[in-house]
């Protein structure tokens, strides 16, 4: 039954992501000002909205670590598991967002990068995430995850001071698309062709965290096994 | 609590006053990384003004990392750290000792380096000058206080020496951007420093407290 569940919504993930294709390629009409290359919006955007909300279930996995770790070890376990699931599956969608947006911004603004606030701040998250998963890497033996716990927890609270100081220092990035300013704001034919991306790419994200989620707990699982067999003498 | 805090830093500070290994070696690298940068970037006129806190941030940086690994890794040896995990003293009260005593060696190493990086690129301070003494410190403690707590945590994996760096650089960048930022400022003279400051004396607010909170559970880690 769990398997026909997650079977059956691999399958609708996978048709929300042709829908949002074509979508975002023949349904959505050329920008005003920016031609085709705007469409880069349906990718770039979905990715960072999604990488931002792992890293945020990466952060409160961390914690529930910490919490839980003495008192309720199973749950802690759980929580380490979607630690590492959102850190990984955020990085590789940050990723993708850190690849289309010089895409973009080569034609729009003529140059590949900028230091600009977003783009410096995204790419130092981008960093402190990869260095979190080599510490992951290099740290052997059970204190791994209280130490790369403590890691995720800094690296969340150096995001905003990040953010400020580099607001502070230069802004070339556009300004908000949604909820800016006037004049911000999609034209409707946009915005149907948007949210289909949105949806489909946010799917698309859950499953494969999900599935990082349960490849994690079973290694757990696994290591526990192991343990207790060297324990008892029968490796 | 700050008994302990001084009877660890006393003992940190009689040892270095014996080896001097941490603020020779500190030294030595940092005017290294000085000469290299000016090899590299040929440093003149206003050119210099305007790298020189750069170059000043990230020699502290590179020195400050190799030195912050041999504090911990002195303890490892004979078992002392397990000895001071299984002592009833709090473990923020060793966390702040050792990030003072590392605080005071590289002020230390600044502060002797100065007059030599002031010649070498020479510089002429056009803001004020006394902002200076801000400015370090806060930028310095900012390092040493993160560098000290990942020194904790690196120490517990299995290659030390790598992964320090790898973990302390990326969340040191926005304290390095305001430190360098701050001291351009104040070498040309040509912007006001002040909110750069504020911006290095809150990240080391909130940093500091959270090694302090978060130190027990890294020391006690397993």
């Amino acid at each position: 039954m769990k398997k026909i569940a997650i079977g059956g919504y691999a399958v609708a993930v996978i048709a929300l992501m042709i829908w949002g294709f074509y979508q975002a390629i023949y349904v959505a009409p050329d920008d005003a000002m920016q031609g085709v290359i705007f469409r880069i919006i349906y990718y770039h955007v979905p990715s960072f909205s999604a990488a931002f909300t792992f890293f945020a279930v990466s952060f409160l996995g961390s914690i529930g670590f910490l919490s839980f770790r003495r008192s309720h070890p199973e749950w802690a376990q759980m929580a380490d598991a979607w630690a590492v699931a959102g850190a990984e599956v955020g990085v590789v969608f940050c990723t993708v967002g850190l690849v289309t947006g010089p895409i973009w911004a080569r034609r729009a603004w003529g140059i590949w990068w900028t230091w600009d606030a977003r783009l410096t701040t995204t790419l130092v998250l981008w960093l402190i995430y990869v260095s979190y998963l080599l510490l992951r890497r290099f740290a052997a033996g059970p204190q791994v995850q209280t130490l790369a716990a403590v890691l995720g927890i800094f690296g969340a609270l150096d995001t905003p001071i990040v953010y400020m100081s580099n607001r502070w220092w230069r802004t070339q990035h556009p300004a908000p698309v949604f909820g800016g300013a006037d004049g911000s704001g999609m034209d409707k034919s946009m915005i149907g062709p948007f949210l289909w991306n949105m949806l489909a790419w946010f799917a698309w994200g859950v499953l494969i965290l999900a599935l990082r989620y349960v490849v994690e707990r079973r290694r757990q699982k696994n290591a526990e096994y192991e343990a207790i067999d060297a324990l008892e003498g029968n490796a | 609590m700050m008994s302990t805090v001084w009877t660890h830093l006393m003992k940190d500070l009689r040892i270095e006053w014996r080896s001097k290994e941490a603020i020779n070696s500190m030294l030595f690298f940092a005017l290294l990384v000085v000469v290299l940068f000016s090899l590299a970037f040929d440093p003149r006129g206003s050119f210099a003004r305007e790298i020189a806190g750069g170059v000043l941030s990230v020699a502290t940086l590179f020195a400050s990392a190799s030195a912050l690994n041999q504090a911990w890794a002195r303890e490892i040896r004979h078992q002392v750290l397990d000895a001071q995990r299984m002592a009833p003293a709090s473990g923020a009260a060793l966390f702040l000792a050792k990030a003072l005593a590392n605080f005071l060696f590289v002020e230390i190493v600044q502060l002797l380096l100065a007059p030599v990086f002031l010649v070498m690129y020479n510089l002429r301070i056009e803001g004020d000058a006394w902002k200076l003494l801000l400015v370090l410190p806060l930028g310095t403690w900012a390092l040493v206080a993160n560098g000290t707590f990942f020194a904790a945590l690196s120490i517990r994996s299995r290659n030390r020496e790598m992964l320090l760096p790898l973990i302390l650089f990326p969340i040191f960048i926005p304290a390095l951007l305001a430190m360098v930022l701050s001291i351009t400022a104040i070498l040309t003279g040509e912007s006001d420093p002040g909110l750069w400051i504020k911006l290095l004396f809150g990240y080391d607010v909130i940093f500091t407290t959270v090694c302090l909170l978060l130190f027990d559970v890294v020391l006690h880690a397993e």
